[in-house]
Order: C-alpha cells, then structure tokens, then sequence
C-alpha cells in the first residue's frame, strides 16, 4: 500500500492524457457491460432451462401440432415424472406492434413443470378453475397498466373461435413473477387455460403444440428422448424430443448467433483499447526513465521498479475499466425502462463481472509489460548520463 | 560540535586495483586504470579533473551504481564489488546517499513526498516516515517548502531537497555528482556550507565530483583524475 501514491503520482503525471485514457477504456468497459448484458438477455432462455426438461415437437415443423392423447402414452416411458402441453396462440394486442407471447395450456400440468415461475396460491387456484381464466408476467402486467379480475381482449392470428371470429378475451386472474432476472425473462408472456380455448376453437381441436416432459434423472435425457421419440415413429405425427437447453439454444440462433457477433464487436473494441493504451504507457515511461533511474539509484531493485510500472498499467485498466461496468450497471435500468419489457430485462451477470476483471487484468498486463521489461533492464549510468 | 576525520577501525571506502571498461558500439572504452584509493570516515573528499577523466565512473562505482572490471571495492567492510543487482540495491538503500547536478527530483511528488520516496523501502510506519522528513527538510532549512513541487522551487531549494532525500535515511556515505553545477554562486556557496555543516557536525563522508576549483575548497581534500588514473 506504501507504493500506492507513487503509482497514483506517475498514473497521474499527465492528467489530461491519462484521463482521456481512462476515458476511453472506461467507454469500452461500459460497451462491454452492455452488450454482455444483451448476450445474456438472449441466453436467458438457455440459463434458464431446466435440465431435467424435455420438448417434445413435430419432427418436421414445430408449427406441426401433435395429439393431446400423446400426452398419457409419453407418461407410461420409464424415466418420466410428469408432462405437461402447450401451444402457440400468435396474439396480437390492441394493435400489431403489442406482439407478445401467448401459450394455450392446461394449468396445473404447466404450473407444476415450471416450479421457478411465482405465482401465488390463489391466483393459481384461480386460474386453473376459470375456463377463460389467463395469467401474465408481472412485467407485461405493468407495461399495459392491467389490473387483476379483468377481462383481457385478445386477437389471434392464427386460431379463429367457431364462428370464425379472430378476436377472444380471457379473465386476468393471475400474475406470474420470478426473482432470478433470467427467469423473468421467460415470464414475459400471457398463459391461457385450454378448457375453453378447445372446445371453442374453429380447428385443431384435441391437439396441442409441443409436450414439455420432466424427467427423474438429467443424466438419462438423451435415452428418454429417443424412448419418446420411438413411440411415435412410423405414424403420422412423429415427434423430435430433446433437452430443454438444446431447444431454447436453437431458437435462439433462428434469430441469429448474437453471442458471436457481439464477441467479434467486443474483441475489436478491446484491440483498439490495447493498442492506444499501450501506446500511452509506452510513451509514459519513456518519458520518465531518469525518473526510473534515479528510483533505481535510490534503492529500488529491478523488481520493484518493474512492479511500479505493472501497477501503473493495472491500475488504469481497473480504474478505467470499474467505471465502465459501474457507467453499464447505472444505465441498464433506464434501457429496461425504454424497452417497456419488450426485450427480456438487461442485466449484468456474476460470469460478466469476473470476464471484465479478466479482461482488465490481461489488457494491464498486455499493455504494462513491455515497458516494464524496459524499465527492468534499465541500467543506472546510462539513463542518468541520458543513454536510453 | 566539530567531528574530525575519525582514523579508527580502517577507512570507510577502500578500492584496490579498480578497472572499468565499458563497450560502446564495438569499441573498448578504458575509462578507469588500477585506482587504488582510502577514504577515511568523515572525510569530505573532492574527486577534480577534466572531462573524460573518469571521476562519475569512479564516483558511480563508489556509490554502488555500477560495477567495476576488475579490482575490490569495499564500503564500510562490505565487498560492494561482489554484491548481484537485488543485493547492490539494498545496499544502496541503506547506506549511501546521492546528490545530482540536476537534482533529479520527482516533479510529480511535493518535496515531503520526494525526501520520503527512500524510506519507503524501510519498515517504517507511514507517521515515522514523514515525521523523518521532515526533520531532513528543517536540517537544510526547507520545513516551509514540505508541500511545494520541485517546479515551485528555486534551483537552490531544489538542491537542497535533494540533499533532505540524501540524507533522510542516515547513510554512511554520501556522494555527489556536480552539486553546485547548474547554481549561480551565492547558492551554491550555501549549499556546499549545507555539505561541509553535515560533514563537520553529523560526521557524514563526503565524496564529491566537481569541476569548481571553489566548490572543492570547501572538502577537507582534493584528489585529481586524468585520464582514469589518480594523480599523486
């Protein structure tokens, strides 16, 4: 600690150059702290997949609906505890642009297979005797100000009631919640009850969308998949089953594989820091080598003087690179704000945190050695007779 | 109090048959040839000579800056010849210290700042580090000038200040390279009377390299370099 002014006295030597540094590596932490927070948004799915879930899809089409009888055939494959259904509604709010999702389910089966979803006793009671019963995320809940026992107008876009009339409405009687960020993503959805929707809808009556199966053992999901799968083979409605995580990964990359492109900003960014702030502490040190030498003179062994310059590097990058995270950390609830829950919560995760030390503490040491090394091999005479 | 030139226990810096050659794009540079020198404790010696003579090789070595050819140097019973780098910085550390021509203080740090950077390699509390100091800028007058950057400093002071930092960690030796050098002569009349008051009344050893046949009146003797060899 006793080094630290010093570090701090040469860190600081030139103030305007060194907070423009700052600046900008600070400026590449927070871009870094975003965008992780946007890859984790992405993944939340992932995260949040349970490895003892199964999906069971069409093997074709995963618009493909398979029969609801398939439900009590999948509950006899040894390995399976419990099985529950839903369906895609394609619901359309007030107008085109309040798109959300919308799943057809029978309430207690899918309560009981997503356990990390809170909901509370009653609302759950509610929703699984109300016929046009719905629940929705406590995010939607408070984007579109809906209050609890009222009715929810629906339009669907792709299941007609009997009459061929697209537009529904449900009785709001329940709000789904979760603490973990990455599950509260996943609430960000409107759940119906199956009851009504069945008998009323115009076609696709006794089928559903995909089986989501739990099962006992994680370590025996690729041979329960295969167990499932053969069930239905050969007949009209074969079927696809695989891990939770391995679906919610390849739905993800439908849309693109965010995770690599924001890698490839990322690493472009962090070069571009690399190479200016090793360029600043080069030219740091250069200028201060009799400074370094009369350290030397003084007493300061090799070692010490090369720790002084490692430690001015360090020092930046995690002084640059906490004001970063911190600039990251204080934006993210005014971005959720402006999104209105429309993107999954931004948030930034423990892994991301330890990745920026890491990074930090690589880029310090990238930029800090070599003039460390030049500070180490500093011979006393000749920096003091201006030999350099 | 007076203290003399104490003649016990042998001399203080005592170099044996000192070479020193350096290589500089090739060629061979004999800079020192065969110095055998005594330095008693207490001595304020003043190393004259021409440019090019080798008094700043002389004096480097002397001070543990650099490493001699051939021959022995030994600094208050220690083979300072011998010593690797790490251990040779320890040494300096503890028992010698420097004053430049150009004072060579840190323009980041206040003068409190500069006379403590020594003590940091000590175990000395942070309090009875600056306590210290401070007792070091009263010496040469400076307690006043704690707080200022050496770029807020006259030349004189800033001397002066280098000499607090030469001084702070009580060594056996101290060296200086052209001390009055870049002063007027008013100044630098003070600042030899500052070497000669630590020398006379704290018994420190002085060696210094000057060019100033006045500034060497002021060291109890003169010795002469020319060409690397000492004159008799």
């Amino acid at each position: 600690m006793r080094f630290v002014p010093l570090i701090l006295a040469g860190l600081f030597r030139k103030k305007t150059r060194t907070l423009l540094t700052l600046a900008s590596v600070m400026v590449a932490f927070m871009l870094f702290g975003l965008l992780q927070a946007v890859t984790a948004a992405f993944e939340s799915g992932a995260d949040a997949a349970d490895a003892k879930r199964l999906l069971t899809t069409a093997r074709y089409s995963i618009i493909e609906l398979l029969p609801l009888s398939y439900r009590a055939r999948i509950e006899t494959v040894p390995g399976v505890v419990g099985v529950a259904h839903a369906e895609w509604f394609g619901a359309r709010y007030q107008n085109e642009s309040n798109a959300f999702p919308v799943f057809v389910v029978d309430p207690a089966r899918y309560l009981d297979m997503y356990r990390e979803f809170d909901i509370t006793p009653e609302q759950r009671a509610a929703f699984e005797r109300t016929r046009t019963g719905a629940v929705a995320g406590r995010r939607l809940v408070d984007r579109y100000g809906w209050r609890l026992g009222q009715k929810l107008p629906i339009a669907s876009e792709i299941h007609p009631k009997a009459d061929g009339d697209m537009n529904w409405e449900f009785d709001l009687v329940g709000i789904l919640d979760a603490d973990d960020p990455a599950v509260r993503g996943n609430t960000d959805m409107v759940l119906i009850n199956v009851a009504l929707f069945d008998e009323t809808r115009q076609f696709g009556k006794g089928r559903t969308g995909w089986y989501i199966i739990r099962i006992a053992d994680s370590s025996q999901a690729k041979t329960i998949s295969a167990a499932v799968d053969r069930l239905f083979a050969n007949s009209p409605d074969e079927t696809k089953t695989q891990p939770e995580k391995e679906f919610a990964v390849g739905f993800a990359k439908q849309i693109g594989d965010i995770g690599a492109l924001i890698s490839r900003i990322l690493a472009a960014v962090f070069f571009t820091i690399l190479i200016l702030t090793g360029n600043t502490m080069a030219q740091s040190i250069r200028e201060r080598i009799p400074e370094l030498a009369i350290l030397k003179t003084l007493g300061f062994s090799d070692a010490r003087v090369t720790a002084l310059v490692l430690g001015e590097a360090g020092l930046l990058l995690l002084l640059g690179g906490g004001a970063g995270m911190g600039a990251a950390l204080a934006m993210l609830p005014g971005l959720n704000q402006t999104t209105g829950g429309r993107f999954p919560p931004l948030y930034v995760t423990e892994s991301t945190w330890m990745i920026a030390v890491l990074i930090a503490v690589a880029l310090g040491l990238a930029v800090g050695l070599p003039p460390a090394w030049r500070a180490h091999r500093l011979r006393i005479v000749d920096a003091l007779a201006g030999h350099r | 109090m007076s203290a003399e030139v104490a003649d016990n226990g042998g001399p203080l810096v005592e170099i044996r048959g000192v070479t020193k050659h350096y290589r500089r794009g090739g060629e061979r540079i004999e800079v020192l040839h065969g110095i055998d020198l005594d330095i008693p404790r207490g001595d304020f010696v003043a190393l004259m000579g021409p440019s090019g003579s080798g008094k700043t090789t002389l004096l480097n070595l002397i001070g543990g800056l650099d490493s001699p050819t051939t021959g022995t140097i030994t600094v208050d019973g220690a083979r300072i010849d011998q010593l690797a780098s790490g251990d040779l910085a320890r040494w300096r550390a503890a028992n010698v210290g420097f004053v430049f021509q150009f004072y060579n203080l840190l323009p980041v740090l206040s003068a409190q700042r500069n006379v403590e950077l020594p003590l940091l390699l000590t175990d000395l509390s942070a309090g009875e580090r600056r306590r210290r100091a401070a007792i070091a800028l009263a010496l040469v007058g400076l307690e006043d000038r704690a707080r200022h950057k050496p770029r807020e400093l006259s030349g004189g002071q800033e001397q002066r200040v280098a000499i607090a930092r030469a001084i702070v960690t009580d060594p056996v030796l101290l060296v200086c390279d052209e001390p009055t050098g870049d002063l007027d002569r008013v100044t630098a009349d003070e600042v030899l009377g500052l070497l000669q008051m630590l020398n006379r009344e704290h018994g420190t050893t002085v060696v210094m390299v000057t060019h100033d046949p006045k500034a060497a009146d002021h060291a109890r003797r003169q010795l002469h370099l020319d060409k690397g060899t000492l004159a008799a």
